[in-house]
């Protein structure tokens, strides 16, 4: 028999099935898109016209420069100025406040006599990511004013520190989600889809029919899951033309190498998929065995979304048997740092490390349904 | 050759300590419609694997249409045809592209998948629906299709799985029908199934008790030997 013919008709079969899914369709392209683009615009530290809300005991020149620098930028605006400190929690209360910035009456004698004054910024500890980032800018504006005071009057003992972020000069939040979203977008593809698909197979009975059918089960297994690593493949070179050109990602190194590392990560993925549906008879349970297996670890350990090296040391554990960890590590080694293959020889090992792994583990429990 | 197309003896399948098919011997002629019989979970379905290439048995020894069931698993999967009661074809595929499926799937040239095609379409008066979704054609008439595709590429015996399931008397009939069709032309038919009165219009039976082949032969002579007026009786008598 004419097993590329065989297989051919097979391949055929599973492009129909997928055309004729919208919701199938819906989730390989348009949730990679949606993704993107709501990760890109929606899901940011920035902000802009933060409020402010002011308590100037001192009302001289002074606090009034300070207060005018800190507004000037853009990320502040000035929502009410307090007269008293039982006025300041209500603004807070009804969530009209983000930031309140208390400035002391000798405010201006304590910085020009001491070279050193107090000024007390609060900020609504509920939101802590908010209040971290309007703390910083605060400070920073804060900074900014002292620098330019003391320029002009010439003080000692300053030490100007420059900052640089290297690979990412403007810490543009894109190049940390971009690779976060191929990561993932691949994996719920892959992964998902193909357990989902042969589940699918078992559910309605047709897995029967083809087991009894002098197809080989490696070329069924084949069969499913070769459109669905094309699927994923197209994807991944759609998120990041979307990324080059609608959030300015740069891919530095090799594309063919990125390439090439996107593929081996697809098939790390397809292996896992085909691992979870031999432990699962229905779509319903390979569903959930993949959402809660592994999209939210892969979200939430993998490095993406918090550093691994902040998190107790179980949880690193965790996050370093998940394939997106080492993924993403590659996709910014890759894509920001430009390095070639030879500095994460460690994290393509582990992927391949782990394909044959799950291959391994797949076939003992086909097997064993088998006899 | 000889006129036998299944002939098993003392085929046997543990799981670890249980014993789903014990020591079971039969043999079928070739163009015989062979009724499979016993409760759920009398070991109907295990035997049937074992039969069909897709389980190993752990003991003794048989041939299906002329191969080896230990050995030459892979060679029976070409000569037989299988369907069974859960739905065996692809809703979200026509009928046309079922056919050419499984035409595919068997190895058959586009020559006689398309001749194969026009046949089938013909006979079950299915052409002018063959570019609907399989999905919108009545049950009945999707496993008669389901029928038809499981004997594409001609085999010596079909293999059915509670095939009338869920389906009204008259279609029963009608399917029955074609299964008499099939056996005309020298196909063994190997059927299961729950409809006791369906066990009368095979040429012979055999019940599965826990594991075990309780009784096997004609239904005139069961009948006659449980001292039953119908095969209901001796179904009764004999799993009580």
């Amino acid at each position: 028999m004419n097993m590329i013919k065989v297989f051919w008709a097979f391949i055929q079969k599973e492009v129909y099935h997928i055309l004729r899914d919208r919701r199938t369709l819906l989730i390989l392209f348009g949730m990679p898109i949606a993704q993107v683009l709501i990760f890109g615009f929606a899901v940011t530290n920035e902000f802009k016209n933060a409020n402010i809300d002011i308590l100037d005991h001192a009302k001289d020149q002074t606090s009034q420069k300070l207060i005018r620098h800190v507004t000037s930028s853009g990320h502040f605006k000035i929502n009410r100025m307090l007269l008293a400190e039982h006025e300041m929690e209500s603004g807070f209360k009804s969530g009209k406040t983000d930031l309140i910035m208390v400035i002391p009456a000798d405010f201006s004698k304590d910085l020009y006599t001491w070279d050193q004054a107090e000024i007390q910024l609060i900020a609504d500890g509920s939101d802590p990511n908010m209040a971290n980032a309007l703390e910083q800018y605060a400070k920073a504006m804060i900074n900014g004013f002292l620098f330019q005071e003391f320029k002009q009057s010439a003080k000692p003992y300053l030490i100007g520190i420059e900052t640089r972020m290297l690979y990412n000069p403007l810490l543009e939040s894109a190049y940390n989600f971009i690779p976060g979203t191929i990561a993932l977008i691949l994996l719920i593809i892959s992964a998902m889809m193909t357990s989902l698909t042969i589940a699918r197979e078992k559910e309605q009975g047709t897995m029967e029919i083809l087991l009894v059918s002098p197809l080989p089960p490696l070329l069924i297994i084949l069969g499913k899951v070769a459109p669905y690593a094309i699927l994923s493949f197209i994807d991944a070179v759609l998120i990041l033309i979307m990324g080059y050109f609608i959030f300015d990602v740069p891919v530095t190194g090799s594309v063919i190498l990125l390439l090439l590392l996107c593929m081996v990560y697809v098939i790390t993925a397809l292996s896992l998929g085909t691992l979870i549906s031999t432990t699962s008879e229905t779509q319903q349970d390979a569903m959930m065995k993949s959402l809660i297996g592994l999209l939210m670890p892969s979200t939430l350990l993998s490095g993406f979304i918090f550093p691994l090296t902040s998190m107790p040391e179980i949880l690193q554990y965790i996050g370093h048997i998940i394939p997106a960890t080492y993924f993403i590590e590659i996709l910014k080694g890759v894509m920001l740092r430009g390095v070639g293959i030879e500095y994460i020889l460690f994290e393509v090992g582990m992927l391949l490390f782990m394909i044959v792994a799950f291959l391994t583990l797949t076939w003992k429990k086909f097997k064993i349904r088998l006899e | 050759m000889n006129s036998y197309s299944i002939e098993v003896e003392n085929l046997t399948k543990k799981f670890g300590e249980f014993t789903a098919v014990d020591n079971i011997s039969f043999k079928v002629a070739k163009g015989e419609i062979f009724g499979f019989l016993g409760a759920n979970g009398a070991g109907k379905t295990t035997a049937m694997r074992m039969l069909t290439g897709l389980s190993k048995p752990t003991s003794g020894q048989g041939t299906v249409a002329g191969f080896n069931v230990i050995r030459d698993h892979e060679k029976i999967k070409t000569r037989i045809g299988y369907m069974s009661q859960k739905f065996s074809l692809y809703e979200d595929l026509t009928v046309r592209q079922n056919i050419r499926l499984f035409g595919g799937i068997y190895g058959l040239s586009n020559q006689e998948i398309r001749e194969k095609s026009e046949t089938i379409l013909h006979d079950l008066r299915l052409s002018e629906v063959s570019s609907k979704l399989v999905a919108a054609l009545p049950l009945g008439w999707k496993q008669r299709l389901a029928f038809a595709i499981s004997m594409i590429h001609d085999p010596d015996i079909v293999f059915l799985d509670e095939p009338t399931g869920g389906v009204d008397p008259f279609v029963r009939r009608q399917f029955w029908e074609a299964i008499y069709e099939a056996a005309g032309h020298g196909r063994t038919i190997f059927v299961t199934t729950h409809y006791l009165d369906e066990a009368e219009y095979c040429d012979r039976v055999s019940i599965m008790v826990s594991g075990r082949i309780e009784a096997l032969d004609t239904p005139t002579n069961l009948k006659k030997q449980f001292n039953a007026s119908t095969m209901d009786n001796v179904f009764v008598k004999l799993v009580r």
